[in-house]
């Protein structure tokens, strides 16, 4: 680990200014992704603002109906949390799909949201790429390239966002609150939260240096069942090849989110609109626009038949 | 804690196993380094040291984590609990008398972290903490084969142990139930 400068923030907009005035500054709160990454040098901050000290660690009610998830909250407490098993199950079986029980009690709602992909070309030092040391290209694409994306990608990135919970969060109208160095508040809907690569893959969101997540909102539980089916290569304790999230309801409409697949969660309005037509219509859609490498091409097959499955779920 | 920032050392406080503990340390050492090579409690093993593998969990304030992807100042104030807090050689806790009783190990390496890990995820399921194998999320969890395998999941076993150890975090489970 290279060395670094460490204080505690004080408030959101203080360490939004500590990190806003200092490139090499970082937030630090669950830190299960960022130490991994600092210490194989893949991130090497000179300075950490670690945030765990805020008052951000409440769930709470909203007058829409929807919940305002504060930022600090762990995964483990998101997903136990009642009002989000009763009424968002889909955010909690997507939490407990992912990572191991050790790293959900430290992984925090905004810092899941941030977390870095899992490419292995990611993580090699030794290797090309892209997102890791702007312009020194993608070994990925002609590399070992199985778990990457589908569609979504550019020729100098086929990274995928790892995540699960975001997935699930795109079937709720989740939007993510910030606060800057000015101490002004920006509203930014998940589905414009994770940039696409093009020709900038290291940066994976549209924040700002030192803007700060303060909390995460959902929008009122909508009607329909809701499901999280996550297909991997072990049990438990592995990345999405593919997953899918979705919220169906009696009359055969819904909303559909695919991870595993792209460089953000990937949900196509215009496909959900096909659900009626069975799984086949909405992924043939969705994926219309898919460039899959060799590797990866199974992807889109397993798209259609994980969410073949959820929809006989739903009918079962 | 006053913000700081040296880049040299910085004082920590913390208590590890009820005993209240003052270091000074190098902002980047890890909470797993900070117990093994500072305050020399070398139960909690370094395994991957990427939090892969659970051989370091350690219970932090109630809840098991992976102490090598933490930083130490990241603690201050925080009640650690270590496999030296649980048991010792002359005062086994139950599971670690049913990790014997079962064959639960064969190297021994990881037993720490899942003894750590076992005791924290009882408590989880106490606590109504869900699981991916959990039908009905509405429901605290059963302390099911199923359920531990799926919660035991962050710690790995190189000796391939684990249905031993399964049958002796049940054994514990059970008795705790009973």
């Amino acid at each position: 680990m290279k060395a670094f400068s460490y204080e505690r923030a004080r408030s959101p907009q203080q360490a939004a200014a500590v990190v806003a005035a200092n490139p090499e500054a970082r937030f630090i709160a669950g830190g299960t992704n960022l130490i991994d990454l600092m210490k194989l040098q893949i991130e090497a901050p000179r300075h950490l603002v670690d945030v765990q000290d805020l008052d951000l660690h409440r769930i709470e009610a909203k007058e829409d109906g929807g919940l305002r998830i504060g930022a600090l909250v762990s995964n483990t407490a998101l997903a136990t949390d009642e009002r989000i098993r009763r009424d968002y199950g889909a955010v909690a079986r997507a939490i407990m799909a992912g990572a191991s029980g050790q790293l959900r009690n430290k992984a925090t709602t905004a810092g899941n949201l941030l977390q870095r992909t899992r490419c292995p070309y990611f993580y090699d030092t030794a290797q090309r790429c892209n997102k890791r040391a702007p312009g020194s290209g993608c070994a990925a694409i002609e590399g070992f390239s199985r778990g990457l994306g589908v569609i979504g990608t550019s020729e100098h990135c086929i990274a995928t966002y790892p995540g699960d919970m975001a997935v699930a969060l795109r079937l709720f109208e989740t939007v993510v609150e910030t606060v800057d160095a000015e101490g002004a508040v920006r509203m930014i809907p998940l589905a414009e939260f994770h940039r696409l690569p093009g020709t900038t893959p290291e940066r994976d969101t549209v924040l700002e240096q030192g803007e700060f997540i303060t909390a995460v909102h959902l929008g009122p539980p909508p009607e329909g069942r809701q499901f999280y089916q996550k297909v991997r290569d072990r049990a438990s304790y592995a990345f999405a090849l593919v997953s899918v999230a979705a919220l169906l309801r009696p009359d055969g409409t819904g909303r559909v989110a695919f991870g595993g697949v792209a460089p953000r969660p990937w949900r196509v309005e215009e496909a959900e609109e096909l659900l009626p037509q069975g799984a086949r219509a909405v992924t043939d859609r969705a994926f219309r626009d898919a460039r899959p490498t060799a590797g990866n091409a199974f992807k889109l097959p397993l798209a259609t038949r994980t969410l073949a499955y959820v929809m006989a779920q739903a009918k079962g | 804690m006053a913000p700081a920032s040296s880049t040299t050392s910085m004082k920590v406080s913390f208590r590890v196993n009820g005993t209240p503990r003052e270091l000074e340390l190098d902002p980047r050492v890890t909470l797993l380094d900070a117990l093994r090579e500072h305050l020399h409690l070398t139960g909690a093993k370094k395994g991957c040291d990427h939090g892969q593998c659970g051989a370091c969990t350690t219970i932090v304030n109630g809840a098991r984590i992976n102490a090598c992807l933490s930083l130490a100042v990241m603690h201050a104030g925080d009640e650690i609990t270590t496999i030296e807090g649980i048991g010792q050689p002359d005062a086994l806790h139950p599971l670690q008398a049913a990790f014997i009783e079962h064959d639960g190990y064969q190297c021994g390496y990881c037993t720490p972290g899942q003894i750590c890990s076992a005791l924290a995820m009882l408590e989880e399921i106490d606590r109504a903490v869900p699981s991916h194998v959990q039908e009905d999320l509405l429901q605290k969890a059963g302390i099911t084969e199923a359920e531990i395998r799926e919660r035991m999941s962050g710690n790995i076993c190189r000796c391939g142990a684990y249905a031993n150890i399964v049958a002796a975090i049940l054994e514990i489970a059970e008795g705790e139930t009973a």
